[in-house]
């Protein structure tokens, strides 16, 4: 039978904030346990929230860039079990009236094709702290450093349907937050984290089968094979006759597989309500204005305005703005040579190569777009040919020099142009090989174009690289045919 | 809507009290009587009425992101019945 | 000194009678005498009031006293006291030191005046005859067989006993006006959101408000001064200049429109209470001021739905108790389930766990529209009442309570005690302003005159309290206890 999966994703992405969603303390990562907690964070006797602007405006960009709608009144509301991690016995949420709207937003797919995922709505929410099960005589330790740190929760509609969507909508998301500058999103200290809900059902039918929800998966990868093996199993148990049962599952990246939290076997109650300490929140339009007018560019408008104003190839223009980095250094690098086509094939190429060696992210990268783009430059204007750029580049990699005109001088890597000087390095190289002269002289003269290669070669290791490949070439032929 | 004995027990569970059978069937008495009052609520029309979570019809005000606390541990944690290295000890949890 | 009122303290302090020193020790000596019968204080802080009374002394040598500058008073344990054991009234916080402070306690402080200890309460906030607390019962100073009312019975009691000339309460349903009325003070419920409820231990959040208890009408004016205003900490505090409470307590009360809530003079009101109340009326008329019937009709709407959204509030308020980072915590837990189950067990007493059952039950799935969100709808429309009488009124009359204060251990029945508070719960679902003040006695048990205004009429409650009590004389009855010399 042929099966059809059908995926959703809940992404909980940690809002940028300086302080915490209804607390002064600070949601700065890796302090000492327990440090930042405040009274309020700890729901110590009598405390109570009061809303941070800045998630609320985080939350709303947010909002804008995936063209949802924002309500004018949204309300938070108290979600109630008891876990240590969750101070109060409640986690403060927006259940029936989330902040930000149905929305939408566009993934590419591996053919260039573009699919659009549709959003449910985003709610804030607080973070809880974090359980550490090291041993303390058999006990575990509570810090809840994290907890109050703001969250924007993103629900799509079950709207993917494989694994490699689920990820390109992640990673969709994961630019649009950066772009927005709203989270770090960095994933390995769990500033973005993702729950998926994934079923599987035949070929064109309409129902939805039932769902397991994998809970977080923590890296773009994970998510691929987490789904790869969650719709494997559901498939396997379904062709040998059995039922998929409604779930949470978590995913053990060491085994790769996922298996049932089966703790989890009463029915949760959360008995929402409208939380007595928190007002409605009403955002009149020319604050949500405001907010429109200070969007940066989104990821969908620089991937078209690469393509369309800088002429990138739709691959290109893809590729370098999948990132807000990656954008931000591409541009600076067009800005430093003046040249789109160069920038692009530069960062992609060389400057990629080189980061992926060595596992660098590119805002991390040893060599500055002012750099690259000076580098290029010198190629541009032909004070430098290829070869002796690819050594430029190594050097500034290496902080061998500040900038590639340095670099050049310090190393004597500027091309020669000068004929004389080229010249004299011919007539050396073919008084020196008079036997591959002879050869060239009886070959047949459709073959002889080959046979030049070895005096190009020749030539230019006697000028350490630097002499001007097409000013060898043609003067060379123009010398070895005159001898013919 | 009458209470049974299952809802009080379940109330308590969500509630996390330690409820003995015996405590459960004393309260099953008392909370079917305070609901049999709160039921009169039912005998009202309220159709149409928007209900009213807060008496003024204020909204929320915001907070400048400003961190204005600092650690304070030592003395939160004064209160706390069972610490170490800074953590707060629970009996382990099992996921 | 004990039995003046705090503005007649404030003068002799001013005019070197005695000083703010002499003062605290003197009520600090009545209180260890006397209290030990009465309980009505939980924690009595010598040390911190004698400190606070030398600078205070030491202030006003300086010239820098202001109105309430060693003036002492009483907290009800349910407000954060940094440094203090802070109980709620519950063996949940028999331990509790609380690690800062309410911002009311914050601007009773900075006002100078000097809190001698923590009142007794029904635990958590939950009762109406202080009778829930797990540090023991309060007796009522004029009949040690009544109760003193509740929640804030401590601090009623200690205010009639002379044991300080004010104090502050709480009150979401009633617990400053019963108890007020049920041991003959003033007792003044503000506008929900005029007071910050920050460090206030929470029971119902869109209903809880402190407000101060004292003798007089004028006292109340002048607490409420300092504790009033927008506190950015509390979301639900309202952002509205606070005037001089103090200014229009003389306004005469010619051509005052007074409202008689018809359902306030029903069944179930005992009829020397109503004698008491229609005469207190009478004194108005005499003032000048027109009396018309009016009516409230979803009055008896408003237990009911009272008692499904405080529990509703209460259950996850007091989630936050479970033995982790303060609090009781029970011995030798074997899981965690054990550690949250049985700490709660132990930590919370019978009042409170029933109100934490109905409010778990009916916020349960299933249960939310038919029970909450219909509760709320209700809310609105009793709201509406309040609204629509304000039209035609200035202010609203009726009694505090139904019956004078009633015995210990009267009223076994959860739900008439519930009942009792008939005519002060509907104030807090519609978040108006309501004063108890003296207004007569029936077999030698004081009756309180509820006088009701519209959302931020403090000014006015206070005015028309005052001239009752500039022509009347309940509120300088003292019980027999407080008579005492030591």
């Amino acid at each position: 039978m042929q099966w059809e999966t059908v995926i959703g994703l809940e992404v909980h992405v940690q809002l940028a904030t300086r302080s915490k969603i209804f607390s002064g303390a600070s949601t700065a990562f890796g302090a000492e346990p327990n440090t930042q907690a405040c009274a309020v964070d700890l729901g110590m006797p009598g405390v109570l929230p009061v809303l941070n602007e800045a998630a609320v405006a985080m939350a709303v960009q947010f909002g804008l860039a995936i063209h949802a709608e924002i309500p004018e009144v949204s309300v938070f509301d108290r979600k109630n079990y008891f876990y240590p991690d969750l101070p109060k016995g409640y986690q403060t949420s927006q259940m029936y009236h989330p902040i930000v709207g149905p929305g939408e937003v566009e993934i590419t797919l591996d053919d260039g094709g573009t699919k659009r995922i549709r959003v449910h709505h985003a709610h804030l929410e607080e973070d809880a702290g974090k359980s550490l099960h090291e041993d303390f005589h058999g006990m575990t330790g509570i810090d809840l450093n994290r907890a109050g740190t703001p969250l924007l929760e993103i629900v799509s509609e079950p709207d993917m349907r494989s694994a490699k969507e689920a990820a390109a909508y992640l990673k969709a998301i994961h630019s649009i937050v950066t772009y927005l500058g709203i989270s770090d999103g960095n994933m390995a200290e769990g500033s973005m984290r993702c729950d998926v809900n994934v079923s599987v059902r035949p070929a064109g039918q309409a129902e939805f089968g039932t769902r397991a929800e994998i809970k977080n998966v923590n890296s773009f990868r994970f998510v691929e094979r987490a789904i790869a093996f969650e719709v494997e199993r559901q498939i396997e148990l379904l062709e040998d006759g059995g039922t998929v049962v409604q779930e949470t599952r978590l995913y053990d990246p060491e085994r790769d597989e996922t298996r049932s939290m089966r703790t989890k076997e009463e029915a949760n109650d959360y008995r929402y309500f409208p939380c007595p300490d928190l007002l409605p929140v009403v955002l009149d339009q020319a604050y949500v204005d405001h907010l429109r007018d200070r969007l940066p560019e989104l990821p969908d408008e620089k991937r078209a305005r690469f393509q369309d104003a800088l002429g990138l190839s739709a691959y290109d223009a893809g590729v370098l703005s999948a990132s807000r980095e990656m954008a931000e250094y591409f541009e600076a690098v067009k800005e430093a040579c003046g040249d789109a086509k160069q920038a692009a094939n530069w960062v992609q190429g060389e400057l990629s190569g080189a980061l992926n060696r060595e596992g660098l992210p590119i805002q991390d990268s040893p060599v500055s777009a002012a750099q690259l783009g000076g580098l290029i430059a010198r190629v541009m204007d032909d004070t430098i040919n290829g070869k002796a750029a690819k050594q430029v580049f190594q050097a500034l990699w290496n902080g061998q020099g500040q900038s590639a005109d340095e670099v050049i001088e310090a190393k004597g890597l500027k091309q020669v142009t000068d004929s004389g000087a080229i010249e004299a390095m011919i007539d050396q190289v073919i008084a020196d090989s008079p036997a591959q002269v002879a050869q060239y002289r009886d070959a047949e003269p459709d073959k002889r174009g080959k046979m030049i290669g070895y005096f190009v070669g020749q030539v230019m290791k006697a000028s350490r690289g630097t002499a001007n490949p097409q000013q060898v070439n043609a003067l060379l032929k123009e010398k070895l045919d005159a001898l013919c | 809507m009458a209470l049974e004995h299952a809802d009080v027990l379940r109330a308590a569970h969500l509630a996390r009290l330690g409820l003995s059978d015996a405590d459960a069937a004393h309260y099953l008495e008392d909370l079917g009587r305070i609901l049999e009052m709160v039921d009169q609520l039912q005998t009202l029309d309220t159709e149409g009425v928007a209900p009213l979570a807060h008496p003024l019809d204020a909204t929320q005000r915001l907070r400048a992101d400003e961190v204005t606390e600092t650690d304070r541990r030592d003395h939160f944690q004064r209160c706390a019945p069972a610490v170490e290295q800074g953590l707060y000890l629970v009996p382990r949890v099992v996921e | 000194m004990h039995d003046k009122t705090l503005s007649e303290l404030a003068a002799a302090l001013t005019a070197g009678e005695f000083t703010s020193r002499e003062l605290a020790e003197h009520l600090l000596a009545r209180i260890e005498r006397l209290d030990g019968h009465l309980n009505s204080l939980i924690t009595v802080t010598t040390e911190q009031a004698l400190a606070a009374a030398d600078a205070a002394d030491a202030c006003r040598a300086r010239g820098q006293a202001g109105p309430l500058t060693g003036l002492p008073l009483a907290i009800k344990d349910l407000l954060c006291t940094d440094g203090v054991r802070t109980t709620a009234g519950s063996r949940m916080l028999g331990n509790f030191v609380a690690p800062y402070d309410a911002t009311v306690v914050e601007k009773l402080k900075a006002a100078g005046t000097v809190s001698l200890g923590k009142t007794n309460l029904d635990e958590f906030a939950m009762g109406s005859s202080n009778e829930n607390s797990a540090f023991g019962a309060v007796k009522n100073p004029w009949d040690a067989a009544a109760v003193p009312g509740g929640s804030s019975g401590g601090s009623a009691a200690a205010v009639a006993a002379g044991l300080v000339p004010a104090a502050m309460g709480t009150d979401t349903g009633g617990s400053i006006r019963q108890p007020a009325a049920f041991c003959g003070i003033t007792g003044l419920k503000p506008t929900y959101g005029r007071v910050s409820r920050y460090g206030i231990i929470a029971y119902a959040s869109s209903l809880d408000q402190a407000g101060p208890m004292a003798r007089t009408a004028e006292d109340c004016a002048l607490l409420l001064n300092a504790i009033a205003g927008h506190d950015p900490r509390d979301s639900t505090s309202v952002a509205r200049g606070v005037p001089d409470y103090t200014e229009e307590l003389d306004a005469p009360l010619t051509g005052l429109k007074i409202g008689l809530p018809r359902e306030y003079f029903g069944d179930g009101l005992d009829p020397e209470v109503e004698a008491a109340t229609r005469e207190a009326i009478r004194v108005f008329e005499a003032l000048g001021a027109s009396v018309r019937e009016v009516s409230l009709p979803h009055t008896h709407y408003a237990i009911p739905a009272y008692y499904v959204i405080a529990p509703a509030e209460a259950s996850s308020n007091l989630s936050r108790y479970d033995g982790v980072r303060f609090g009781h915590r029970c011995e030798a837990p074997t899981d965690l389930i054990d550690l949250y189950k049985r700490s709660r067990a132990e930590g919370f007493g019978e009042e409170v766990k029933r109100r934490i059952l109905i409010g778990t039950h009916t916020l349960s799935e299933g249960f939310f529209d038919a029970y909450y969100k219909k509760a709320q709808q209700v809310r609105r429309l009793i709201r509406q009442d309040f609204l629509d009488a304000f039209e035609e009124v200035d202010v609203l009359m009726g009694p505090a309570s139904p019956t004078p204060a009633f015995d210990l251990g009267a009223k076994k029945d959860p739900v008439s005690m519930y009942l009792q508070d008939i005519y002060t719960i509907a104030v807090n679902l519609a978040g108006i302003p309501g004063i108890s003040v003296p207004a007569g006695f029936v077999k030698g048990r004081p009756v309180g005159l509820q006088i009701l205004g519209t959302h931020f009429a403090e000014p006015r409650l206070l005015n028309v309290a005052h001239q009752f009590q500039q022509a009347t004389d309940w509120h300088r009855r003292r019980p027999a206890i407080a008579e005492e010399t030591l």
